[in-house]
Order: structure tokens, then C-alpha cells, then sequence
């Protein structure tokens, strides 16, 4: 039976990155003084699957290297050894290797096999500094020796056949074991006569059926290994008493080992006899390890896209409840509609209620499917600030809650990296030294806060730090010297702390490698709006800060308001809108090579007319007084919408338009209205990017004409 | 056909084990620890079962042992499907009611092979 | 060499008949001349429907429809091609597509034609790959030329036509 091992590699590794992520969380929380027993089984438990896993599915450097994690882990477990700092510092190193390699092996690229013999030898010197070594030796080269002592027993070709005497004790039926099995495998081995003996049956009145009291007596004929027939009694060999006789002709088993047999005994006519008993030891090997044989290497690794979700049994019962009401409620009213009469109109209306009910439900509940914990982002955080703190000397405790709320899946996976980035901001500018702190009057130990929690339809998520907080001067000097802003311009303590988004805009003195990795701020700032959300900083100097990120709990769905534009209806996204006005025309100023501007309040907008940068036809509106404009913000810039009309304000699933075709300027995606069409979603900042190109092109066209 | 339990905390492990014993035709259900396992265990009957040792809230062990206990699974055959290759384990199992043992790592092959054995 | 359609789904041999060479082509008109297209890359032929537009694109990309909750693109091969006026009736023909780009990823597309003729049986080893023969379509979007009776059917590459590069490959004869 061929099996492909490799349809089971995906779940391994899912399931191996999950173990090694909760030995990393398990490890960092050990708390040295006061060792959690169940804690510890925890790592070891992963340590464990992996290495079992990893043997299995063939992937050998994986399992040596875990099996030395588990020993140090199984002495730590076992109270055998003590739990220091450093060893918790290797393990950890460990954990980093460990993950490497298998994300080398899911991605079908070499192991770095110096790195991994480094920390194999930091875990080899663990190990035998300290603690009980003679764990390694019972548990591993035990097999090897017993299978040496096995050999040195009995030269298998000297043997004839065997003689076994096999007196089960009375309980042997109830581990599961039934002696014809047994003797079927033997059969299987050599030609087998049995003989039943039925001495220890006890009389009827005292036998107890569940019991057995038979003992028999067996011989096997054939070219069988010592180590077969033991094999055969394995499980059993503490159940039982057990005699095993070699027939032989000649062939003392007290023979050395070193002498080899070169032939064949010679058959014999008589019947063998025999010549020894040797009782069954205690210590048999386990079932042979030379079976054991690597697997399938080299398989083709997934492509590293391919995602899953593991989705909670309860979220799937519930949407399958839901499918089971809306089932109902169809064939409810197809029955409506089936003898329909007007004075069932009621029942129709009711039932249309109750679909649109459980219609909202289910695309509630399906949503719901996406939505991940935060912790799947903040787990990470606790090695982070361990690591990096212990690096750059400070003292610096991390506190995280709302770790349950749960954010869409692609949220999850895109938001990583700008949260990383900000904690290391916060741990390299943000929290001071020791000595700095305990000046400042404040304490020794720093504090970094993640903090999440849901607000109307969003996300917020907090990094606080009780650090030294932003310096404005310094941040307004900065500016001033980069020439980013003016002099003596008036600046508000909110565009001061904004500077730190500039592109280019950095504080440290020095680059360090903690946070001054070549992206910056403003690359945060980016991945977040991309994100559809938005960044705000609050920071008291000497006291901290706080940056608290504003996301949308979905990106499947949005808020949006649909506006007419000749023939074709777009969706803007709601919370981009800030109002909507009629312009009249002598508010507008014309500029050439920068379009039309209007003033509102203290700010001039661009006014982008949506029929010219589409190119629509039929439109209602060619005159500001006719339409209407609305004015949008997206990733900080705002401008002036002109359309013919309002319509209505709806949720709509967003659909790729890259799907089946390709990235549209201007359009972010597209959507289904209740009438079946598409209507295309807006995207403002690409608005503005198109009309400014439009621009352009029409001032160089100008400039060239004239 | 032999219906088997296959329980384990791992699921590629679970999963390797029940896709080679349903190859080969028995009928498998699976459970992530020994706590589903012996839930499941009560509410229907299994031929044989084969569990991984150390797994959370319930372990190999402890479930033989339990299992055991009821009368539908007093003389089923029940193996354990272990890495430790000391005898500690083993002779723990065996005390609590384990039929045998198969050694991780093993592959289908393997498993099959025992698995067949005991079921004849 | 004439270039094998590619043989994509394992049901292709009951459908293609006996013999392996065999292959089955939905053929169509684009103004006077009659091209064909794997059938297996067929998805479904729909009438035309009011389409709703995407701007600042080529004008032959008409826009987009929702096909069973899917936003599929709709392409018209005879403005594409230079292949005479485009007009839309009720009764102008949308045949639905499905192409691989070259990741191996799959579209779905809708292109509008005349007129489907028929499916014809094509023995691909009768495939003549001619260098030019005066195609509105340039050779570089076909797998080969093939006579059916007396009609002469070129055979279009769905995934080269419809990578959507934004490129006008219209030939001026």
C-alpha cells in the first residue's frame, strides 16, 4: 500500500509552526522560581509532536534536532534538572532554528546547516553540563544496545527452530491481547504445532470466564530469528511466563559473538532438541527500528499562498443553523407562491421579512468565519520585547489586553508588521534606560501596553509606552532644519507628533538596528490607510505615548453611498465622506495645469468631476449649479467630488475587479447592487492621482499648442 | 469492517493514521484528545483503538486506563502509538490495560501491518 | 508542428470521441471570417446584457457583468479586432471563457462574437500553423488554421487573447 505522504505535510507544519509558537509563549513565561508543572508539559508536549511528526513524515535533521529539545526538556520536566535562564535562552534560539527548518523544508529550499549544528551543539552542551545525562543514554542508545545484545544471544542461522512455553497469566485477555493472535503470527513465520494445556483451569464453580488458565506449548520449525519470536511476544512479555528453547543441532548460543557462522547448519532428520532455555528478559527491544525508513524527501513544498483558517466548530454550527432556517423559510414561501392569492399578501410580507432577516444573519455569520483573534498578532510581541530589551539593557514589561477581539483575517495578516514596528519604536525611543528612569523619578522597569478592543465599527488597537514621551522642539527643529515646514509657521501639537509620518523624518541620533531598519513611520502610516484605517498619536513628555491605530473590523464589507454619474451608478465608501454641498460657480477658481478648486471654509479642494475623469455619457449634471459635490478624505487628502446625485446609502460586499481582469486607477473594487448589476467601488486617493495626471497632460497639451 | 478510534492531538499525525487505516477499509473515527475519545468511545463501540501518549486535558495513558473500565472495552485492543523509546511509558501503558504499542516514527506500512495483526 | 490544444480535464477523451487526435472546437463569426476556441474552455453562451463600464480602459474592454456573483469582464473580440461595427441587441452573443494566465491562475471572461456557427470535430494533426495568412487576427493569438468541409476555421489561443495586458493588437491590413 503506497501512500503520499506529502498530502499530509501541509497540516504538519500548520500544526508544527501552532506547537513551536506555544513553546515560545510557554518558555517566555516560565517563571524560574516557580516552575508550572503543566507549563513545561506544554513545551515538552510540542517538542514532542514535532519530533514525532517530523520522523514520521521523513523529515530526519528536523526530528534529531527536536529529540535533543525534548531530552533537555524531559529532565526539566521531570524535576531532573534545574531550569535556569540560560538553558531557557537556548531553547529559545532552539525554537528559532527549529521554525527556520521547517519553513526551508515547506518552502523546498537547503537547511542551513551550520546554523542548525550551532545550536545543536549549544543544546548538546546544556545538556551534559548540567543535570542528569543518563537520560540519553536509557532512552536511545539503550535500543542499541539490547539489539547488539540480541545478536551476541543467538547467531540466528545456528537456529533450527524454537520451543516456546507460554503461560499467560489470568489477566493477559483483559490488556487486549488474545493468544491466537499470537500464534497466528508465529504460524506465519514457521510451520507451528500447538499444545493446550489445560492443568490451571480451576472448577467450574470458581472459574471466572473473563480469566484465562490455559498455558501452551509451541513449536516453530523454520529459519526464525530470536528477534522474531520475540517480536511476536512483545507486548505481552510482562503478562506472561514465557520460555523460549532454540532447537538446534550443534551451535552453543554461549558461542562469542564474534564468530560468524558461514553455513548452513546442516538439516537434521531426527527431531531437534533442545539445548537451552533462556528465560525472556525483561528488557526486549522495541519492535525494530531498521523498518524505520525516511520517507519521501525532497517533496515539492505548496506554494507558500495557499492559506487556511481554522475556524471554530461553534461558528459552523451556527451558520449551519442559519441554512437551516432559511431552507424553511424558502419553501415557506414557495408554498406562498404557489396558490397565490391576494389575501395571503400578509404571509408574503411576512416572509420576505423573515428571508431578508435570516439573509443578514447568514452573511453576519459567514463574515464571522473570517474573524480571527488579535492574539493570532500580538502573540509574537512577548519574544519581541524579550529579546530586544535584554539587547539594548533596558528593563521593559509587556501588558497585553483585548487579546480576544477578533478582526478579519486579512486585517490579521496585514497589520503585523506595522504593530511590529511600532513596539520596536516604543522599546528603542520610547522607554529609557534604567538609569535614565530611576533619574527621572520613575521606576527601573519600563512598561509597554497592547491594548484592543472594538469601537463602533472598528478596530482600535493601542501601543502605550510609559516612556519619555515625543519632544516637540526637538521634533519642530527637525522639521524646521529638513525643511519640511517654516520657520514661524503656527503648528498645532497634532501636526507636530504628524512630522514623525513624514517620509525621511527620523528623530534618532543614531540609526539603530532595532527600529531604524529602513522603513519608517510613514511606511506604517501607508500600510494602514492601505488597510483603510488611520493612525492617531497621543504623547505627554516624560510620561509616554500612545498610538492608538484605527482599522475596519472587515475589508469584505464597507459602508457605502451609492451616487449616480450619468448611466452608472458608483459606490463611495462611507466613512471617506465628510459632506455634501452645492458649489455655485463663482466659488470655484480655475487654475491652469491644476484643475478647478473651490473654497471651503479655510481650505482650498480640488474639485474632480466625475463624468470628464471617467468619461461618462448621458450625464444629468455638466454644471456645478446642476449637481452636487461631495467632499471625500482618503489617506489624508481631500477633495471635491462632482456627481449628478445622491442615491442611497447601503452595505455591499467588496469584490475584486483583479479577479478576472486588472487593477482599475481610481477604482478600488467593485460590488453587486440589489438589482443584479456592479456597480464599481471608488477609491479617493486614486481619484485624486488620476485627476492630478489628467491635469498634467492637459497643461503640457496647452503648453505645447500655444 | 473493523471499525477503529484513532485519537491524537497532532492532526497530521490523526489524519496519516485515519487516511491508511480507511485505505485500507476499516472505518475510522477520530478524536483530538483523550477526553473526545472517550466521549466518543461511550457513544458507540470500537474494535480497536490506537492513541498517542501525551496529549492535552486527557492522555493516552489515563484513557486506556478508563476505557478499561467499561464494560464495552474490556478485552478491545488498544495500542499506543508512542515516541519514548525508554520502557517507562510502555510499562505504564501496559499497567493501565494497553494491548501494545507501535513506535513513532513509523510509517503506513508499519501501522497497517500491526493494526492487521491484531484485528486478524 | 502543429500545437496540441491542451488537454485540461480528465473527461476530455469520452467527449472528444475515439480516436486521441480528435478535438472539439466551438467556432464563431467575427465579421467574414469563422475562428474557433477549445470547447473545454467553454464555461456557458449567454446573450448580450447592458454592461456596467470601467473607466479610462481600452474600448473594446465593454466592462463588467455579474455572472452568478462573480465580477466577469466582457470583451468585445470584433471591436478588439477591427472586425467591423459593434452593435448590441438582444440577440448579440456572449460566449463566457475561462483562461489560465501564466501563473496558472484562472479567469473568467466573457467575449462578444457575431454569431456562434457550431462545434465542429477538428483531427489535430490536420492543424496547419501558416506562417500569415492574412488573419484580421495577428498569428501571434493562434494555435493554427483548420478546414472544416469548405470552410477554412482558425484556431485562437484563449489564454494569449485574453491576458488583458491593456494592449490593442488590432492588425491594420
Amino acid at each position: 500500500m503506497t501512500i503520499d505522504m506529502a498530502q499530509f505535510h501541509q497540516v504538519f507544519f500548520e500544526e508544527s509552526f501552532e506547537g513551536l509558537d506555544a513553546m515560545e509563549s510557554g518558555l517566555l513565561n516560565l517563571d524560574m522560581g516557580d516552575v508550572d508543572e503543566e507549563a513545561i508539559n506544554t513545551i515538552f508536549r510540542a517538542a514532542h509532536s514535532i519530533k514525532g511528526g517530523s520522523g514520521t513524515f521523513g523529515f530526519t535533521s528536523v526530528a534529531e534536532f527536536t529529540h535533543v529539545m525534548e531530552t533537555l526538556l524531559d529532565e526539566m520536566r521531570d524535576g531532573r534538572r534545574q531550569i535556569t535562564q540560560g538553558a531557557i535562552e537556548i531553547l529559545l534560539g532552539s525554537v528559532d532554528c527549529l521554525r527556520e527548518m521547517l519553513m526551508a523544508i515547506q518552502s523546498g529550499q537547503e537547511i542551513d546547516t551550520v546554523r542548525v549544528a550551532g545550536h545543536k551543539k549549544a543544546l548538546d552542551t546544556e545538556l551534559d553540563g548540567q543535570g542528569n545525562t543518563t537520560s540519553t543514554l536509557a532512552n536511545d542508545s539503550a535500543d542499541q544496545c539490547l539489539g547488539e545484545s540480541a545478536t551476541v544471544i543467538m547467531p540466528a542461522t545456528a537456529v533450527q527452530g524454537w520451543r516456546i512455553a507460554f503461560s499467560p497469566h489470568a489477566h493477559l485477555l483483559k490488556t487486549g491481547n488474545d493468544p491466537v493472535r499470537m500464534f497466528r503470527e508465529l504460524a506465519e513465520l514457521g510451520e507451528l504445532s500447538v499444545r493446550v494445556d489445560f492443568q490451571g483451569v480451576p472448577d467450574f464453580h470458581q472459574l471466572d470466564p473473563e480469566e484465562c488458565h490455559l498455558s501452551w506449548d509451541l513449536q516453530i520449525i523454520g529459519d526464525i530469528s530470536r528477534e522474531q519470536i520475540d517480536d511476536v511476544f512483545d507486548w505481552v512479555e510482562e503478562d506472561c511466563d514465557l520460555a523460549v528453547q532454540a532447537l538446534t543441532v550443534q551451535q552453543p548460543v554461549t558461542q562469542p559473538s564474534g564468530d560468524v557462522v558461514k553455513d548452513r547448519p546442516e538439516p537434521v532428520a531426527e527431531s531437534p532438541e533442545p539445548t537451552e532455555v533462556a528465560p525472556l528478559k525483561a528488557e526486549l527491544p522495541a519492535p525494530s527500528r531498521k523498518q524505520h525508513k525516511p520517507v519521501a524527501k525532497n517533496v515539492p513544498a505548496r506554494p507558500a499562498g495557499s492559506s487556511s483558517i481554522r475556524v471554530d466548530t461553534e461558528k459552523i454550527d451556527n451558520l449551519i443553523n442559519m441554512v437551516g432556517e432559511l431552507v424553511i423559510t424558502q419553501s415557506m414561501l414557495s408554498l406562498v407562491g404557489e396558490h397565490f392569492s391576494i389575501n395571503r399578501l400578509d404571509q408574503l410580507k411576512s416572509g420576505l421579512a423573515q428571508l431578508e432577516r435570516h439573509t443578514r444573519e447568514l452573511q453576519e455569520s459567514v463574515m464571522n468565519i473570517r474573524m480571527l483573534p488579535i492574539n493570532f498578532v500580538f502573540t509574537r510581541f512577548p519574544r519581541l520585547v524579550h529579546d530586544l530589551s535584554a539587547k539594548m539593557g533596558k528593563k521593559i514589561t509587556l501588558e497585553m489586553t483585548g487579546e480576544q477581539t477578533e478582526v478579519d483575517k486579512t486585517v490579521i495578516e496585514l497589520i503585523s508588521d506595522p504593530l511590529v514596528h511600532l513596539v520596536r519604536n516604543s522599546l528603542d525611543h520610547g522607554i529609557e534606560m534604567p538609569e535614565q528612569r530611576l533619574a527621572a523619578g520613575k521606576p527601573e522597569t519600563g512598561k509597554i501596553t497592547l491594548n484592543a478592543y472594538h469601537r463602533g465599527g472598528n478596530i482600535v488597537i493601542e501601543v502605550c509606552d510609559d516612556g519619555r514621551g515625543l519632544d516637540k522642539q526637538k521634533l519642530q527643529a527637525k522639521a524646521i532644519e529638513k525643511g519640511l515646514i517654516e520657520d514661524n509657521m503656527p503648528i498645532t501639537e497634532q501636526q507636530i507628533f504628524e512630522l514623525i509620518f513624514m517620509p525621511g523624518f527620523s528623530t534618532a541620533e543614531q540609526l539603530s538596528d532595532i527600529s531604524g531598519r529602513g522603513v519608517g513611520m510613514d511606511v506604517v502610516r501607508k500600510n494602514i490607510q492601505t488597510l483603510g484605517g488611520n493612525i492617531e498619536i497621543k504623547s505627554e513628555q516624560g510620561q509616554g505615548s500612545v498610538f492608538a491605530i484605527h482599522l475596519p473590523l472587515t475589508l469584505a464589507i464597507l459602508d457605502g453611498q451609492s451616487i449616480a454619474v450619468g448611466d452608472e451608478t458608483y459606490i463611495v465608501p462611507l466613512v471617506s465622506i465628510i459632506e455634501s454641498i452645492n458649489v455655485p460657480e463663482d466659488m470655484v477658481n480655475r487654475v491652469a495645469g491644476k484643475g478647478e478648486t473651490f473654497r471651503l471654509r479655510e481650505e482650498y479642494l480640488p474639485i474632480i468631476r466625475m463624468h470628464e475623469i471617467f468619461s461618462v455619457e448621458n450625464v444629468r449634471a455638466t454644471k456645478l449649479s446642476e449637481g452636487l459635490v461631495v467632499v471625500v478624505e482618503g489617506q489624508g487628502v481631500r477633495c471635491g467630488l462632482f456627481i449628478d446625485d445622491l442615491l442611497s446609502q447601503q452595505q455591499v460586499v467588496i469584490k475584486s475587479l483583479e479577479a478576472n481582469f486588472r487593477r482599475v486607477e481610481g477604482v478600488s473594487g467593485a460590488t453587486i447592487l440589489g438589482d443584479g448589476s456592479v456597480a464599481l467601488i471608488l477609491d479617493i486617493p486614486g481619484l485624486v492621482r488620476l485627476s492630478n495626471q489628467q491635469a498634467a497632460k492637459a497643461q503640457q497639451y496647452y503648453a505645447e499648442t500655444a | 469492517m473493523a471499525s477503529i478510534l484513532a485519537v491524537d492531538d497532532s492532526a497530521s499525525m490523526r489524519q496519516m493514521v485515519a487516511f491508511t487505516l480507511k485505505g485500507a477499509g476499516y472505518d475510522v473515527v477520530e478524536a483530538v484528545d483523550g477526553e473526545d475519545a472517550l466521549s466518543k468511545a461511550k457513544s458507540g463501540k470500537f474494535d480497536l483503538v490506537v492513541t498517542d501518549v501525551n496529549m492535552p486535558r486527557k492522555d493516552g495513558i489515563t484513557l486506556i486506563k478508563e476505557l478499561r473500565q467499561l464494560g464495552d472495552y474490556k478485552f478491545t485492543p488498544m495500542l499506543m502509538l508512542t515516541t519514548e523509546s525508554g520502557t517507562d511509558k510502555k510499562m505504564q501503558g501496559k499497567a493501565a490495560g494497553a494491548t501494545g504499542w507501535i513506535v513513532k516514527p513509523f510509517n503506513p506500512d508499519q501501522l497497517l501491518k500491526t493494526i492487521n495483526k491484531v484485528l486478524g | 508542428m502543429p500545437k496540441q490544444p491542451e488537454m485540461e480535464h480528465s473527461d476530455a477523451e469520452s467527449t472528444r470521441g475515439q480516436s486521441a487526435s480528435d478535438a472539439q472546437f466551438l467556432a464563431f463569426v467575427l465579421g467574414s471570417e469563422e475562428y474557433a476556441v477549445d470547447i473545454l474552455r467553454v464555461q456557458e453562451i449567454r446573450s448580450w446584457e447592458p454592461v456596467s463600464r470601467i473607466p479610462n480602459v481600452n474600448a473594446y474592454e465593454k466592462g463588467v457583468v455579474n455572472l452568478r456573483g462573480a465580477i466577469v469582464p466582457i470583451i468585445d473580440l470584433r471591436e478588439r479586432f477591427n472586425l467591423g461595427l459593434s452593435e448590441y441587441t438582444p440577440v448579440t452573443v456572449v460566449v463566457v471563457l475561462h483562461t489560465r494566465d501564466d501563473s496558472g491562475k484562472q479567469r473568467i471572461m466573457g467575449v462578444v462574437v457575431d454569431a456562434v456557427s457550431d462545434v465542429v470535430d477538428v483531427d489535430t494533426s490536420t492543424v496547419q500553423m501558416t506562417p500569415d495568412f492574412g488573419a484580421r487576427v495577428s498569428t501571434e493569438y493562434l494555435n493554427g488554421i483548420v478546414s472544416v468541409g469548405e470552410r477554412m476555421v482558425m484556431l485562437l489561443d484563449v489564454d494569449k487573447l485574453l491576458k488583458l495586458d491593456g494592449g490593442n493588437d488590432a492588425r491594420e491590413i
